[in-house]
């Protein structure tokens, strides 16, 4: 595969304005703008995830040597609080997550690069997947320390619909046939979505402060020592790469099914199954 | 411009006109769907009473979303929306005129109607004055963001969930502006506020929606 | 070292369950995906090597 930007070759545009101007770009960036070429992509992506999956492994580790082995046990809820080790940062990816999704949905849409928008595909079941697991991991936090299941607090009920926003990009690319229409439909309702996601954060802090009899707040952790915060900040990290890992991963498997006419997935093929 | 945008809404209206089954069918479902609530929960007057603003405006949501696949649909199948889309007057403009309409037949009868649910649930005619103002004012933002769901959604598999899927979260601040109204007039002057927050929201909805909705209006039909 | 035995290590001052539920359904999950990714490659790749025989046959 030559590094230069032929038509026919898996690149973006042919013969198109945009790729004589990024012809007549500096050889530097020529170079970093054909990996916007899905099949340029497909290998760096592989040993992106494969650096970062144990990566994350690592720092899972000792984010959990922190948060079990070191902080020490809070006064008032006991050993229980220690759950936050995993319901903050995966609350906080679930965010982290779906700012990516926005970001890539921003660039297909503007730069109409192909790879921008299956990255934005490829992160949404991640992001859905983290909101679950905030949500999961706070009401198992919810049930010893408050003693319900369920509260309405504002960032579990804001968390509850993030999960609604991803499963709506998901069904509606899901429900879209020609890939390039559901990847440009999916990258509109990202961006709609995160314009309306201040409103809604906005809007449910406003109802849960009036109904403030129901309400108990769940973000109130104890006070933050700093074996605490060091142990949540380094499961962040840890539950961050793993994030980006497994969106690669799923990109490649999106490169794969639509590029699944072309040559070089052939060879590939064939050579796993000779 | 202002002429287009009457011209779009007149056609819309005398379309919906012809098919006036669909328009008094999504207010017949408001009304049931109003009606089913006590029927699950009991008739308990001071239970009623407070769950009133709740249960009008979600099945107005309900509503809403039932009605909005019809939105660009019909024009979508006879080919008249490509013809728009080809045309030298703004989609934006379109896209305002059609959404102004679907609040015409559906948003506003259903405001209008209001008050005699209200009065199923016992609510005072302060609460029920706050409720109507409520939703004259969210309706509208119920049509042009459940435009920019409805063009999304054209011409996807099972369209008519996937719009209620798409356009009921980003209706939940609708839902508490519009039901806290009502509750925040029980709880002592701060219904202001909320109609405030309404109206700061339809201006918003109007600036953005129909952009974003003609930008999906595009990507679905190139 | 906080605790003084693995007893006392699993059972989490009586919140052991709520504790470990929230850890282990989390770190299941995120290897269960990564086994989903795993079989979607080799159905990916199945499907393509499929398609080109076909192509040469």
């Amino acid at each position: 595969m030559s590094g230069h930007l032929t038509p026919g070759a898996g690149t973006v545009a042919g013969a198109t304005p945009g790729a004589i101007h990024r012809a007549n770009l500096q050889g530097r960036a020529r170079r970093w703008l054909q990996f916007a070429s899905p099949a340029a992509f497909y290998g760096p992506a592989g040993t992106l995830a494969t650096l970062l999956l144990p990566l994350s492994l690592v720092l899972a580790l000792v984010g959990l040597y922190i948060g079990f082995l070191v902080a020490p046990t809070d006064a008032q809820q006991g050993d229980a609080y220690r759950i936050i080790f995993v319901h903050v940062p995966a609350a906080w990816l679930s965010m982290v997550i779906y700012a990516a999704m926005a970001f890539w949905s921003a660039v297909g849409l503007v730069a109409n690069t192909r790879l921008s928008a299956m990255m934005a595909g490829a992160l949404a079941p991640t992001g859905a997947l983290f909101t679950f697991l905030a949500l999961w991991t706070g009401a198992l936090w919810g049930k010893p320390t408050w003693g319900a299941w369920w509260v309405w607090d504002a960032r579990l009920t804001s968390e509850l619909l993030l999960l609604f926003l991803y499963l709506g990009f998901i069904a509606l690319q899901a429900a879209i046939d020609d890939p390039r229409r559901a990847d440009r439909a999916g990258a509109v309702l990202a961006l709609v979505g995160t314009v309306n996601l201040p409103i809604i954060y906005f809007s449910v802090k406003w109802w849960n402060t009036l109904h403030q009899g129901a309400s108990v707040s769940i973000s109130s952790a104890p006070t933050i020592a700093t074996p605490m915060l060091l142990g949540m900040l380094v499961m962040a990290l840890a539950m961050w790469s793993y994030a980006a890992a497994a969106a690669l991963l799923r990109l490649r498997c999106i490169i794969l099914e639509r590029e699944r006419q072309a040559a070089w997935v052939a060879r590939l093929a064939q050579g796993e199954h000779a | 411009m202002i002429g287009m945008l009457a011209w779009i809404v007149k056609r819309d209206l005398l379309l919906a006109g012809r098919r006036s089954a669909d328009a008094l069918g999504s207010l017949g479902f408001f009304v049931i769907a109003c009606s089913l609530f006590p029927l699950g929960v009991g008739p308990e007057p001071a239970a009623l009473r407070s769950m009133a603003p709740g249960v009008l405006w979600v099945a107005a949501l309900l509503a809403a979303t039932l009605s909005l696949p019809r939105l660009f649909s019909a024009d979508h199948a006879d080919g008249t929306l490509e013809q728009m889309l080809l045309s030298t007057e703004p989609l934006v403009l379109i896209v305002a005129g059609k959404a102004v309409a679907h609040w015409l037949v559906s948003g506003l009868p259903l405001a209008l109607l209001s008050p005699l649910l209200a009065l199923q649930f016992g609510l005072d005619s302060r609460s029920m004055a706050v409720l109507l103002a409520s939703l004259l004012l969210g309706t509208p933002i119920l049509s042009l963001v459940g435009a920019v769901a409805a063009a999304l959604s054209l011409g996807a598999r099972s369209s008519g969930v996937l719009v209620a899927l798409l356009a009921l979260p980003l209706y939940t601040p609708v839902l508490v502006f519009g039901a806290g109204a009502v509750d925040a007039l029980g709880a002592g002057g701060g219904a202001v506020a909320h109609l405030l927050l309404l109206g700061a929201g339809l201006g918003f909805a109007l600036a953005l929606a129909p952009w974003a909705a003609a930008a999906a209006l595009r990507i679905a039909l190139e | 070292m906080i605790w003084l035995s693995l007893e006392e290590f699993l059972a989490m001052g009586g919140y052991g369950s709520y504790v470990w539920g929230s850890v282990l359904v989390t770190g299941g999950a995120l290897a269960l995906e990564l086994v989903l990714l795993a079989r979607r490659k080799r159905a990916a790749l199945l499907a393509a090597a499929q398609a080109s025989r076909r192509r040469q046959a």
